[in-house]
C-alpha cells in the first residue's frame, strides 16, 4: 500500500497525479491507479444507486402531481416525460389541495398543535426516565427497563377503542357488593380536540423513546459521571448540563421520526377527533378531498407533497444537529 | 379563542409543566423532605437518592400504564370471552385460532416479513448512513433517502400502485415487461409466495431511510481521537469501518433491528391496501382487524393481539439483555 498517495477526502482521488519517487514504470504504474480509481469509485457507485433506486417510485407521484386528471388515469406517469405530452403539465391539483373548500390553513394548524406537543414532551419525559435507568442505580430497575421496553409491541389499533372510551367517558368503577360506582379518571372534556390525540401520541411514543435514548445515553463515557459525581453535582445538574447537551443527536433524531409520524398519522386522529371537523390534522383533510371510491384521485400525489413539505423542513433543520466530535476531549483512546 | 394562540398555550403550558414538574420535585425532595442538614444529614441524602429515580420515572410510568398497559390488560380479558364477550370461554379462542388456516398463514408470512424486512432495511440504512458520512452530497442523497419516510401512507400507496399495477399504461412493472418482452400483464401481488416479498419491497423502502437516520447518528458519535488513531496505525477506510466504527456502533444497530422487528410484527396499513391479506399474504394485524371490525368476533381480535404482543417479548427480552451485557 505504500506506492499509494494517502488521500485525504472521500472523492476527488487524484488519480492523473504523478507520484514522485515511485519506482514502477510508467505503464504499470498507470494500471495501479486506475484499479485503485476504479476500487475506490465503488462505495459512490453504490450510493448512487441505492439513491435512484429509492427515488424511482417517489418520481411517480411527482410527476403525476402535475399532470391532470385525464392523463393521470389514462397513462402512465414517465409518459408524463415525454417530450410531446408537456402540454398536459398542470397546477390545479396544487391549487385544489390548497384552496379547498374546507380551507387546508385551519387543518394545518391543527397538525402543529398536535405534532409539536407530541414531539417535545415525550422527549422530556424519557429522557430523565432513561437517565434514570442508565445511571442511577435502584432495585428493579432492569425489570422495569425490559417491561417497558416490551410495551413497543401493542399493537396500537388494540389500544384505541379502550382509549377512546376513557377520553369520552372516563374511568368508572363499580364495587360489587356496594352497588357503588367509584370515579377512576373523570371526564376531563378532552374528547374531539386536539389535545387528546397528542396525548395519545405522547403515551405511545414512550416506549421507543425511552428505548432509543437508554441506548445513546447508557453509551456516554462513565468518566464524565463520576467527574462530575465527585465535583459533588446532584443528578438533576448532571442531567440538564451534561447529558442533554451531550444527547442532541439522538434528540434531533428521535424529534424528526416523532414529529413524521405524529404528522403524517391518520388512525389515531380519525379515532379520536373524526368527528369533530374543527380539530381535523391534515391527513384528515385530504382523505376527505379524495373523496369516496377514489373519485377526486388526480389530487391525491399533489395533496402527497404538500403533507411531506413540513416533515422535510424539520428533517432538514434537525440533521444539522448530527454533529461529529460531541465527546471530544471525553474519551481517553 | 384564536386557534393559534391556544395552540401554543398547550405547548407553552405542556413542555413547561412536564420541565417544572422535574425541577421542582427534585427541589421539593432535597430541600424540604430530606433537606441535606441536621443531625439526620446521611440518612436524608440516602433516602433522597432511594427516591429520585421513581420521580424520574414516573411521567413515563403513568404515560405508559394508561396508554400501553391499561389496553393491554383489557384486551386480555377480552380474548377469555367470546364472541359478544358475555360468556366467559377461557383459552377458547386461542384453541380456535390455532386450528384456524388464515391464522397458521399469517403466522407462516410474518415470520417471513421478521426476517426479510429488518435485515434489508438495517443493511441498506447501514450502507447509505456510512456511505453519506463524509460525502459533500451526502446531505442530498440522504434526504432522498428519507423521502418515503416524509411521505404519508395515503401518498406511498398510490406510488406503489404505479409500480405493481396491472394496467400495462400505468404499473411500470407491466409497462417495462410489454415494452421489452412484449408480454402479457401479469398482477405481482397474485403470484403465489413471491407476492409477500413484493409487499415487503415496500416495507424495506420506507424503513431503510429509519435505520439510515440513527446509524447516521450513532456513526457521528464515534469519537474521532478512535479514527484518527486507526489511520494513523494504517488502517484503510475499509479497515476502520470493520474494526472501529461497526464495533462501536453496535448496540444501536441493535436498537434499530429490534424496533424494525417489532414494527414488522404489528404490519397492517400495507397488507390491507394492497391484498387485503388474500392471495396468501395475510399477516396477523390484518387478521386480527378482519376478525374485529369485519367479522366482528372481537374475542378472536383480542386474542390476535395478545398474541403479537407475547411473540415479540423473546425478541424484545433477548437483545436487551445482550445490550446491558455489553455494556
Amino acid at each position: 500500500m505504500s506506492n499509494i498517495t494517502p488521500v485525504t477526502t472521500d472523492e476527488g482521488a487524484p488519480d492523473d497525479l504523478p507520484e514522485p519517487g515511485d519506482a514502477m514504470g510508467d505503464k504499470q504504474h498507470g494500471a495501479v491507479n486506475k484499479t485503485y480509481g476504479f476500487l475506490r469509485a465503488i462505495p459512490t457507485t453504490v450510493l448512487w444507486f441505492i439513491v435512484v433506486l429509492w427515488s424511482l417510485p417517489t418520481m411517480g407521484i411527482l410527476v403525476n402531481g402535475f399532470r391532470n386528471r385525464d392523463s393521470q388515469r389514462n397513462s402512465g406517469w414517465w409518459k408524463g416525460l415525454w417530450p410531446g405530452n408537456f402540454g398536459d403539465f398542470t397546477l390545479e391539483n396544487y391549487d385544489q389541495v390548497i384552496n379547498a373548500r374546507q380551507s387546508i390553513g385551519q387543518s394545518l394548524l391543527n397538525s402543529f398543535a398536535i405534532a409539536i406537543p407530541a414531539t417535545i414532551i415525550p422527549i422530556a419525559i424519557a429522557a430523565f426516565a432513561a437517565y434514570a435507568f442508565a445511571w442511577i442505580d435502584f432495585k428493579g430497575r432492569k425489570v422495569l427497563f425490559i417491561a417497558t421496553v416490551s410495551l413497543l409491541a401493542v399493537p396500537l389499533q388494540v389500544a384505541l377503542i379502550p382509549l377512546l372510551q376513557l377520553a369520552t367517558n372516563g374511568a368508572h368503577l363499580t364495587i360489587p357488593l356496594l352497588d357503588k360506582t367509584v370515579t377512576l379518571i373523570p371526564n376531563l372534556g378532552f374528547g374531539n380536540t386536539t389535545t387528546i390525540v397528542w396525548l395519545v401520541h405522547t403515551g405511545f411514543a414512550m416506549p421507543f423513546a425511552i428505548f432509543l435514548l437508554h441506548n445513546y445515553i447508557s453509551a456516554l463515557p462513565k468518566d464524565v459521571f463520576e467527574a462530575a459525581r465527585i465535583d459533588g453535582a446532584a443528578h438533576f445538574t448532571i442531567f440538564w448540563r451534561l447529558v442533554l447537551p451531550l444527547s442532541v443527536p439522538v434528540l434531533a433524531a428521535f424529534a424528526i421520526f416523532q414529529f413524521l409520524w405524529t404528522w403524517n398519522d391518520f388512525l389515531v386522529a380519525n379515532t379520536f377527533v373524526g368527528a369533530n371537523p374543527d380539530a381535523h390534522p391534515t391527513t384528515i383533510l385530504i382523505a376527505n378531498l379524495a373523496g369516496d371510491f377514489g373519485r377526486n384521485e388526480n389530487i391525491l400525489p399533489a395533496a402527497a407533497f404538500v403533507q411531506a413539505f413540513i416533515p422535510l423542513i424539520v428533517f432538514f433543520s434537525l440533521q444539522k444537529y448530527f454533529v461529529r466530535g460531541m465527546l471530544a476531549g471525553s474519551v481517553k483512546g | 379563542m384564536n386557534p393559534i394562540f391556544l395552540g401554543l398555550v398547550t405547548i407553552v403550558l405542556g413542555v413547561g409543566g412536564c420541565i417544572g414538574y422535574f425541577w421542582a420535585s427534585n427541589l421539593v425532595l432535597d430541600k424540604v423532605i430530606f433537606p441535606a442538614k441536621g443531625k439526620n444529614i446521611g440518612r436524608n441524602i440516602n433516602r433522597a437518592n432511594m427516591v429520585r429515580p421513581w420521580l424520574f420515572i414516573f411521567p413515563a410510568f403513568a404515560a405508559l400504564g394508561l396508554y400501553l398497559a391499561y389496553p393491554v390488560v383489557g384486551s386480555f380479558v377480552r380474548s377469555l370471552y367470546g364472541r359478544d364477550g358475555s360468556d366467559f370461554i377461557g383459552l377458547g379462542n386461542y384453541v380456535w385460532l390455532l386450528s384456524d388456516d388464515e391464522f397458521r398463514q399469517a403466522v407462516f408470512n410474518n415470520i417471513l416479513w421478521a426476517l426479510v424486512v429488518p435485515a434489508g432495511s438495517t443493511f441498506f440504512g447501514l450502507i447509505a448512513a456510512q456511505l453519506t458520512d463524509r460525502l459533500s452530497w451526502g446531505n442530498i442523497a440522504k434526504s432522498l433517502i428519507f423521502m418515503p419516510m416524509a411521505i404519508s401512507f395515503v401518498g406511498a400507496s398510490l406510488i406503489w400502485k404505479f409500480v405493481y399495477a396491472v394496467d400495462a399504461e400505468i404499473g411500470i412493472i407491466n409497462a417495462f415487461r410489454a415494452w421489452a418482452f412484449d408480454a402479457d400483464p401479469v398482477d405481482p401481488l397474485q403470484i403465489g409466495f413471491w407476492n409477500n416479498f413484493f409487499l415487503m419491497i415496500i416495507l424495506i423502502w420506507i424503513q431503510s431511510g429509519f435505520a439510515m437516520v440513527i446509524l447516521s447518528a450513532a456513526i457521528k458519535a464515534v469519537p474521532d481521537e478512535l479514527i484518527e488513531a486507526a489511520k494513523m496505525d494504517g488502517a484503510t477506510d475499509s479497515q476502520v469501518f470493520w474494526r472501529v466504527t461497526l464495533p462501536q456502533i453496535g448496540t444501536t444497530i441493535g436498537v434499530v433491528v429490534t424496533t424494525i422487528i417489532v414494527l414488522v410484527m404489528k404490519v397492517f396499513d400495507i397488507v390491507k391496501v394492497t391484498t387485503n391479506g388474500q392471495f396468501d399474504t395475510n399477516v396477523l394485524a390484518n387478521d386480527m382487524f378482519d376478525e374485529a371490525f369485519n367479522i366482528r368476533d372481537r374475542g378472536v381480535g383480542a386474542a390476535l393481539a395478545i398474541l403479537i404482543f407475547v411473540s415479540v417479548l423473546p425478541v424484545m427480552i433477548g437483545n436487551i439483555r445482550k445490550m446491558q451485557k455489553e455494556n
